[in-house]
């Protein structure tokens, strides 16, 4: 028991101070892109030739990135003649619409909306969520883990990933929703209590990402469900899940903490 | 000794196609038994069509001779089935079965694994119509008897986990039998890297096994550059090096914690929870995503370990191994744990080695095989990393060999750190040779990774075979479940810790 204790000393209190201080991360993240503005050079498809899903287009004279598809790879940043595309170290993405993930030069970021009165009274304090894993790859899918170690502590928030659907007030879904899936998901689905929420998690869940082009060409969730918010990311980053969640429960709005 | 001999290839190395002995099948089967006698390891088992002629390819990994040997054979619609003069190939005969139609005559439990349409229409193993298949649509082993009773759980589990069905045949709490029926991640990953390399290639191959993106993505990599002949230069296969074994710290180091939180000993679950997301917190600084996406690329790595970063990455490993080392070692002097994994889930040498288990499940029961060791490449080549072994076959030495590889693993990183080749990161990787058969082996934090590719005459991709560890696998779990209780799944197949959409594909 000594021993316990000693270590429990020793590790000391490592709770993040989130939301209340911004998150600290890698010089080398990448997050949102910003994509400046002026005209791409006539005939450059250096980067549409180079992504891996056909996120990013020729649009205008100059390009768009499908944040929903996205990879966050970074090779057409890389590419990019002009350095025209950049990943910052916004981590922020969450929207609340499939449009609203579509970035452009100049475009006015619309973030994930806070559900309606309704639903905050009902979901505000007590989020209960239960987790598919639909074809992911387990990066997401850890990812969302994390958020229930001591690290970010989610219980402090009222959120709770729980083991049944009848538990929940709505699915966390990760990966394309590949065929052999698609029934899982929907019993999983109609097991769950209405009024329920939808969230997609990661490029897969979202647009289906890189097995869009695979048998049977899976969409992600989207296709077969009314999705509530969607989180963009490959995976997307813990804090990333954590603001999509917090903002969708109307917790936090521009700032860093609501007033 | 058999009249015919098998061409043999380093790991990452190319061959002409037309170099690799066509034996008639059943000459195949034979030096295929003889090797694996003498101590080979079956790591590819598979079909292909060569103008519409369906070829068997096989891969056997020569641990003596650090060598990959590999032979084709004709394949015809029915033939006697290996599996039952050579274990190790049960699975692969079923995957054989389902992607080709073929009916391997005589296998003990023929059943489709990812419950998918034949490549060859027209041909089913099963006599079904492709429209019909359905998911877990199957015979599932059953035991009969008085108070014999069935346990059905998933696809969907109570965690935050991929999706999977096991089927138990209980006495009591005893299991008599566990089966593992999979597939419900099948995402079409060969399919995908067919015709390949496109842009697409190596997204798919990191996403394979997501928690296995630098073994998978670096497998992916060795093959391209090596049939493109521009192999990584040694700077960027250091970096890669310390990716991978940061790859391997951070889920050990996560799965002694789960561990920990499957018999109820929090203090290290929890400690360990935060610690790999420290460890996954050093890949990001490397490469700026937790997971080591878009570190990669063919002809090496995308970013570099500068002086600064080294120091840094080195004092963030020494803060966290010093917490790693008090919480892990907590587990081994706690008398309520090690009675939890002494002596549970047993896997004995002489079936791990029969059923061709690998990585960690296979080391823990005695068996020395590692890809680093046994058939190095890239970084590998130059440092050598100790094989570590357990030889109790249970819970406790599939975690003490978790612990015995993060130590050596913390080591091979600070050498690798303090001592980075000069040079640059990036070869240019041009188009790749036609006609040629390349085999990439990585070892994984769960074991050998195996890719196997043929390029076309355009040096396109017309065969990629991806055989992940816990293809092997997963019958082990299945091993060490019988005749102990149900109430053990978790702690189980926790220590086992294997993945789905590896399996799937």
């Amino acid at each position: 028991m000594l021993k316990e204790v000693f270590s429990r000393v020793s590790q000391g209190y490592r709770t993040a101070d989130y939301p209340r201080k911004p998150p600290t991360l890698p010089a080398r993240f990448r997050g949102r892109p910003r994509i400046s503005t002026g005209s791409c050079p006539a005939g450059c498809e250096q980067c549409t030739d180079s992504c891996p899903t056909g996120a990013i287009v020729s649009h205008e004279g100059s390009c768009r990135i499908d944040l929903g598809a996205c990879l966050f790879c970074g090779t057409c940043a890389d590419v990019c003649p002009d350095k025209r595309v950049q990943f910052t170290q916004e981590y922020r993405m969450a929207a609340s619409h499939r449009e609203d993930l579509v970035e452009h030069a100049g475009n006015a970021h619309q973030l994930a909306s806070a559900l309606n009165a309704t639903a905050q009274r009902l979901f505000g304090r007590s989020l209960r969520l239960r987790q598919v894993s639909a074809g992911g790859c387990n990066a997401c899918e850890a990812d969302i883990n994390v958020l229930g170690t001591l690290a970010f502590d989610l219980g402090r928030f009222g959120i709770e990933m729980v083991a049944s659907p009848r538990h929940a007030d709505g699915l966390m879904v990760t990966g394309p929703v590949p065929t052999n899936m698609a029934l899982a998901l929907k019993k999983t689905w109609d097991a769950t209590p209405a009024p329920k929420l939808v969230i997609a998690v990661g490029a897969c869940a979202i647009s289906g990402g890189p097995f869009a082009a695979g048998p049977g060409a899976p969409e992600g969730v989207g296709s077969m469900l009314p999705v509530d918010v969607f989180i963009p990311g490959c995976p997307p980053h813990p804090y990333t899940i954590l603001d999509g969640l917090l903002r969708m429960l109307g917790r936090i709005e521009d700032g860093f903490r609501k007033p | 000794m058999s009249r015919h001999a098998l061409l043999a290839l380093g790991n990452g190395k190319i061959a002409p196609t037309d170099t690799i002995p066509s034996v008639p099948l059943d000459d195949l089967r034979e030096l295929v038994i003889e090797k694996i006698a003498e101590g080979c390891q079956l790591f590819a088992l598979h079909g292909f069509q060569d103008g519409g002629a369906l070829t068997l390819q096989v891969c056997l990994g020569d641990p003596q001779e650090g060598t990959l040997l590999l032979g084709t054979s004709p394949l015809p619609d029915h033939y006697e089935a290996w599996t039952p003069n050579c274990p190790q190939a049960h699975w692969f005969e079923r995957e054989l079965a389902e992607q080709w139609g073929v009916v391997p005559q005589g296998h003990p439990w023929l059943q489709p694994i990812r419950f998918h349409a034949s490549a060859r229409p027209g041909h089913d193993a099963w006599g079904r119509d492709p429209a019909s298949i359905r998911i877990g649509d199957r015979d599932f082993y059953r035991v009969e008897g008085d108070e014999v009773h069935e346990v059905a759980v998933g696809p969907v589990h109570a965690g935050v986990i991929e999706p999977g069905h096991f089927r138990f045949q209980c006495h009591g709490e005893t299991v008599f039998h566990l089966e593992v029926s999979l597939g419900y991640q099948h995402r079409g990953v060969e399919h995908l890297l067919h015709g390949g390399p496109s842009p697409r290639t190596l997204a798919v191959a990191e996403t394979i096994a997501g928690d296995s993106t630098i073994a998978h993505g670096t497998a992916c990599c060795h093959i391209i550059e090596s049939m493109a002949h521009a192999p990584a230069p040694p700077r960027a296969e250091a970096v890669r090096a310390i990716a991978l074994e940061l790859e391997r710290l951070a889920n050990h180091v996560g799965d002694l914690g789960a561990l920990a939180g499957d018999v109820a000993y929090l203090p290290t679950a929890s400690f360990c929870g935060r610690l790999r997301g420290d460890l996954l917190n050093m890949t990001a600084a490397l490469c700026g995503s937790r997971f080591g996406r878009g570190l990669l690329r063919p002809g090496g790595v995308r970013f570099d370990i500068d002086p600064s970063l080294a120091a840094e990455l080195r004092t963030r490993l020494d803060a966290t191994m010093r917490d790693v080392k008090q919480a892990v070692e907590l587990l081994w002097n706690t008398p309520s744990v090690m009675a939890r994994f002494e002596g549970m889930g047993i896997v004995t040498r002489e079936t791990a080695r029969s059923l061709g288990l690998v990585g960690p499940c296979a080391r823990a029961t005695g068996l020395e095989g590692d890809v680093r060791a046994d058939y190095p490449a890239g970084h590998y080549c130059f440092a050598q990393v100790p094989v570590s072994v357990w030889e109790t076959g249970d819970v406790f030495g599939r975690a003490y060999v978790r612990w015995l590889e993060v130590q050596r693993s913390v080591e091979l990183i600070r050498e690798t750190l303090a001592e980075l080749p000069e040079g640059p990161l990036y070869n240019a990787a041009g188009k790749l040779e036609g006609g040629q058969i390349a085999v990439a082996l990585v070892e994984g934090w769960r074991g050998a990774v195996c890719h196997v590719a043929r390029t076309d005459r355009e040096g396109r991709f017309a065969v990629y075979k991806v055989v992940d560890p816990s293809f092997h696998n997963w019958i082990g779990l299945a091993m060490a479940l019988r005749n102990n209780p149900i109430s053990e799944f978790p702690l189980c197949n926790k220590s086992f810790n294997l993945s789905y959409c590896g399996h799937d594909l």
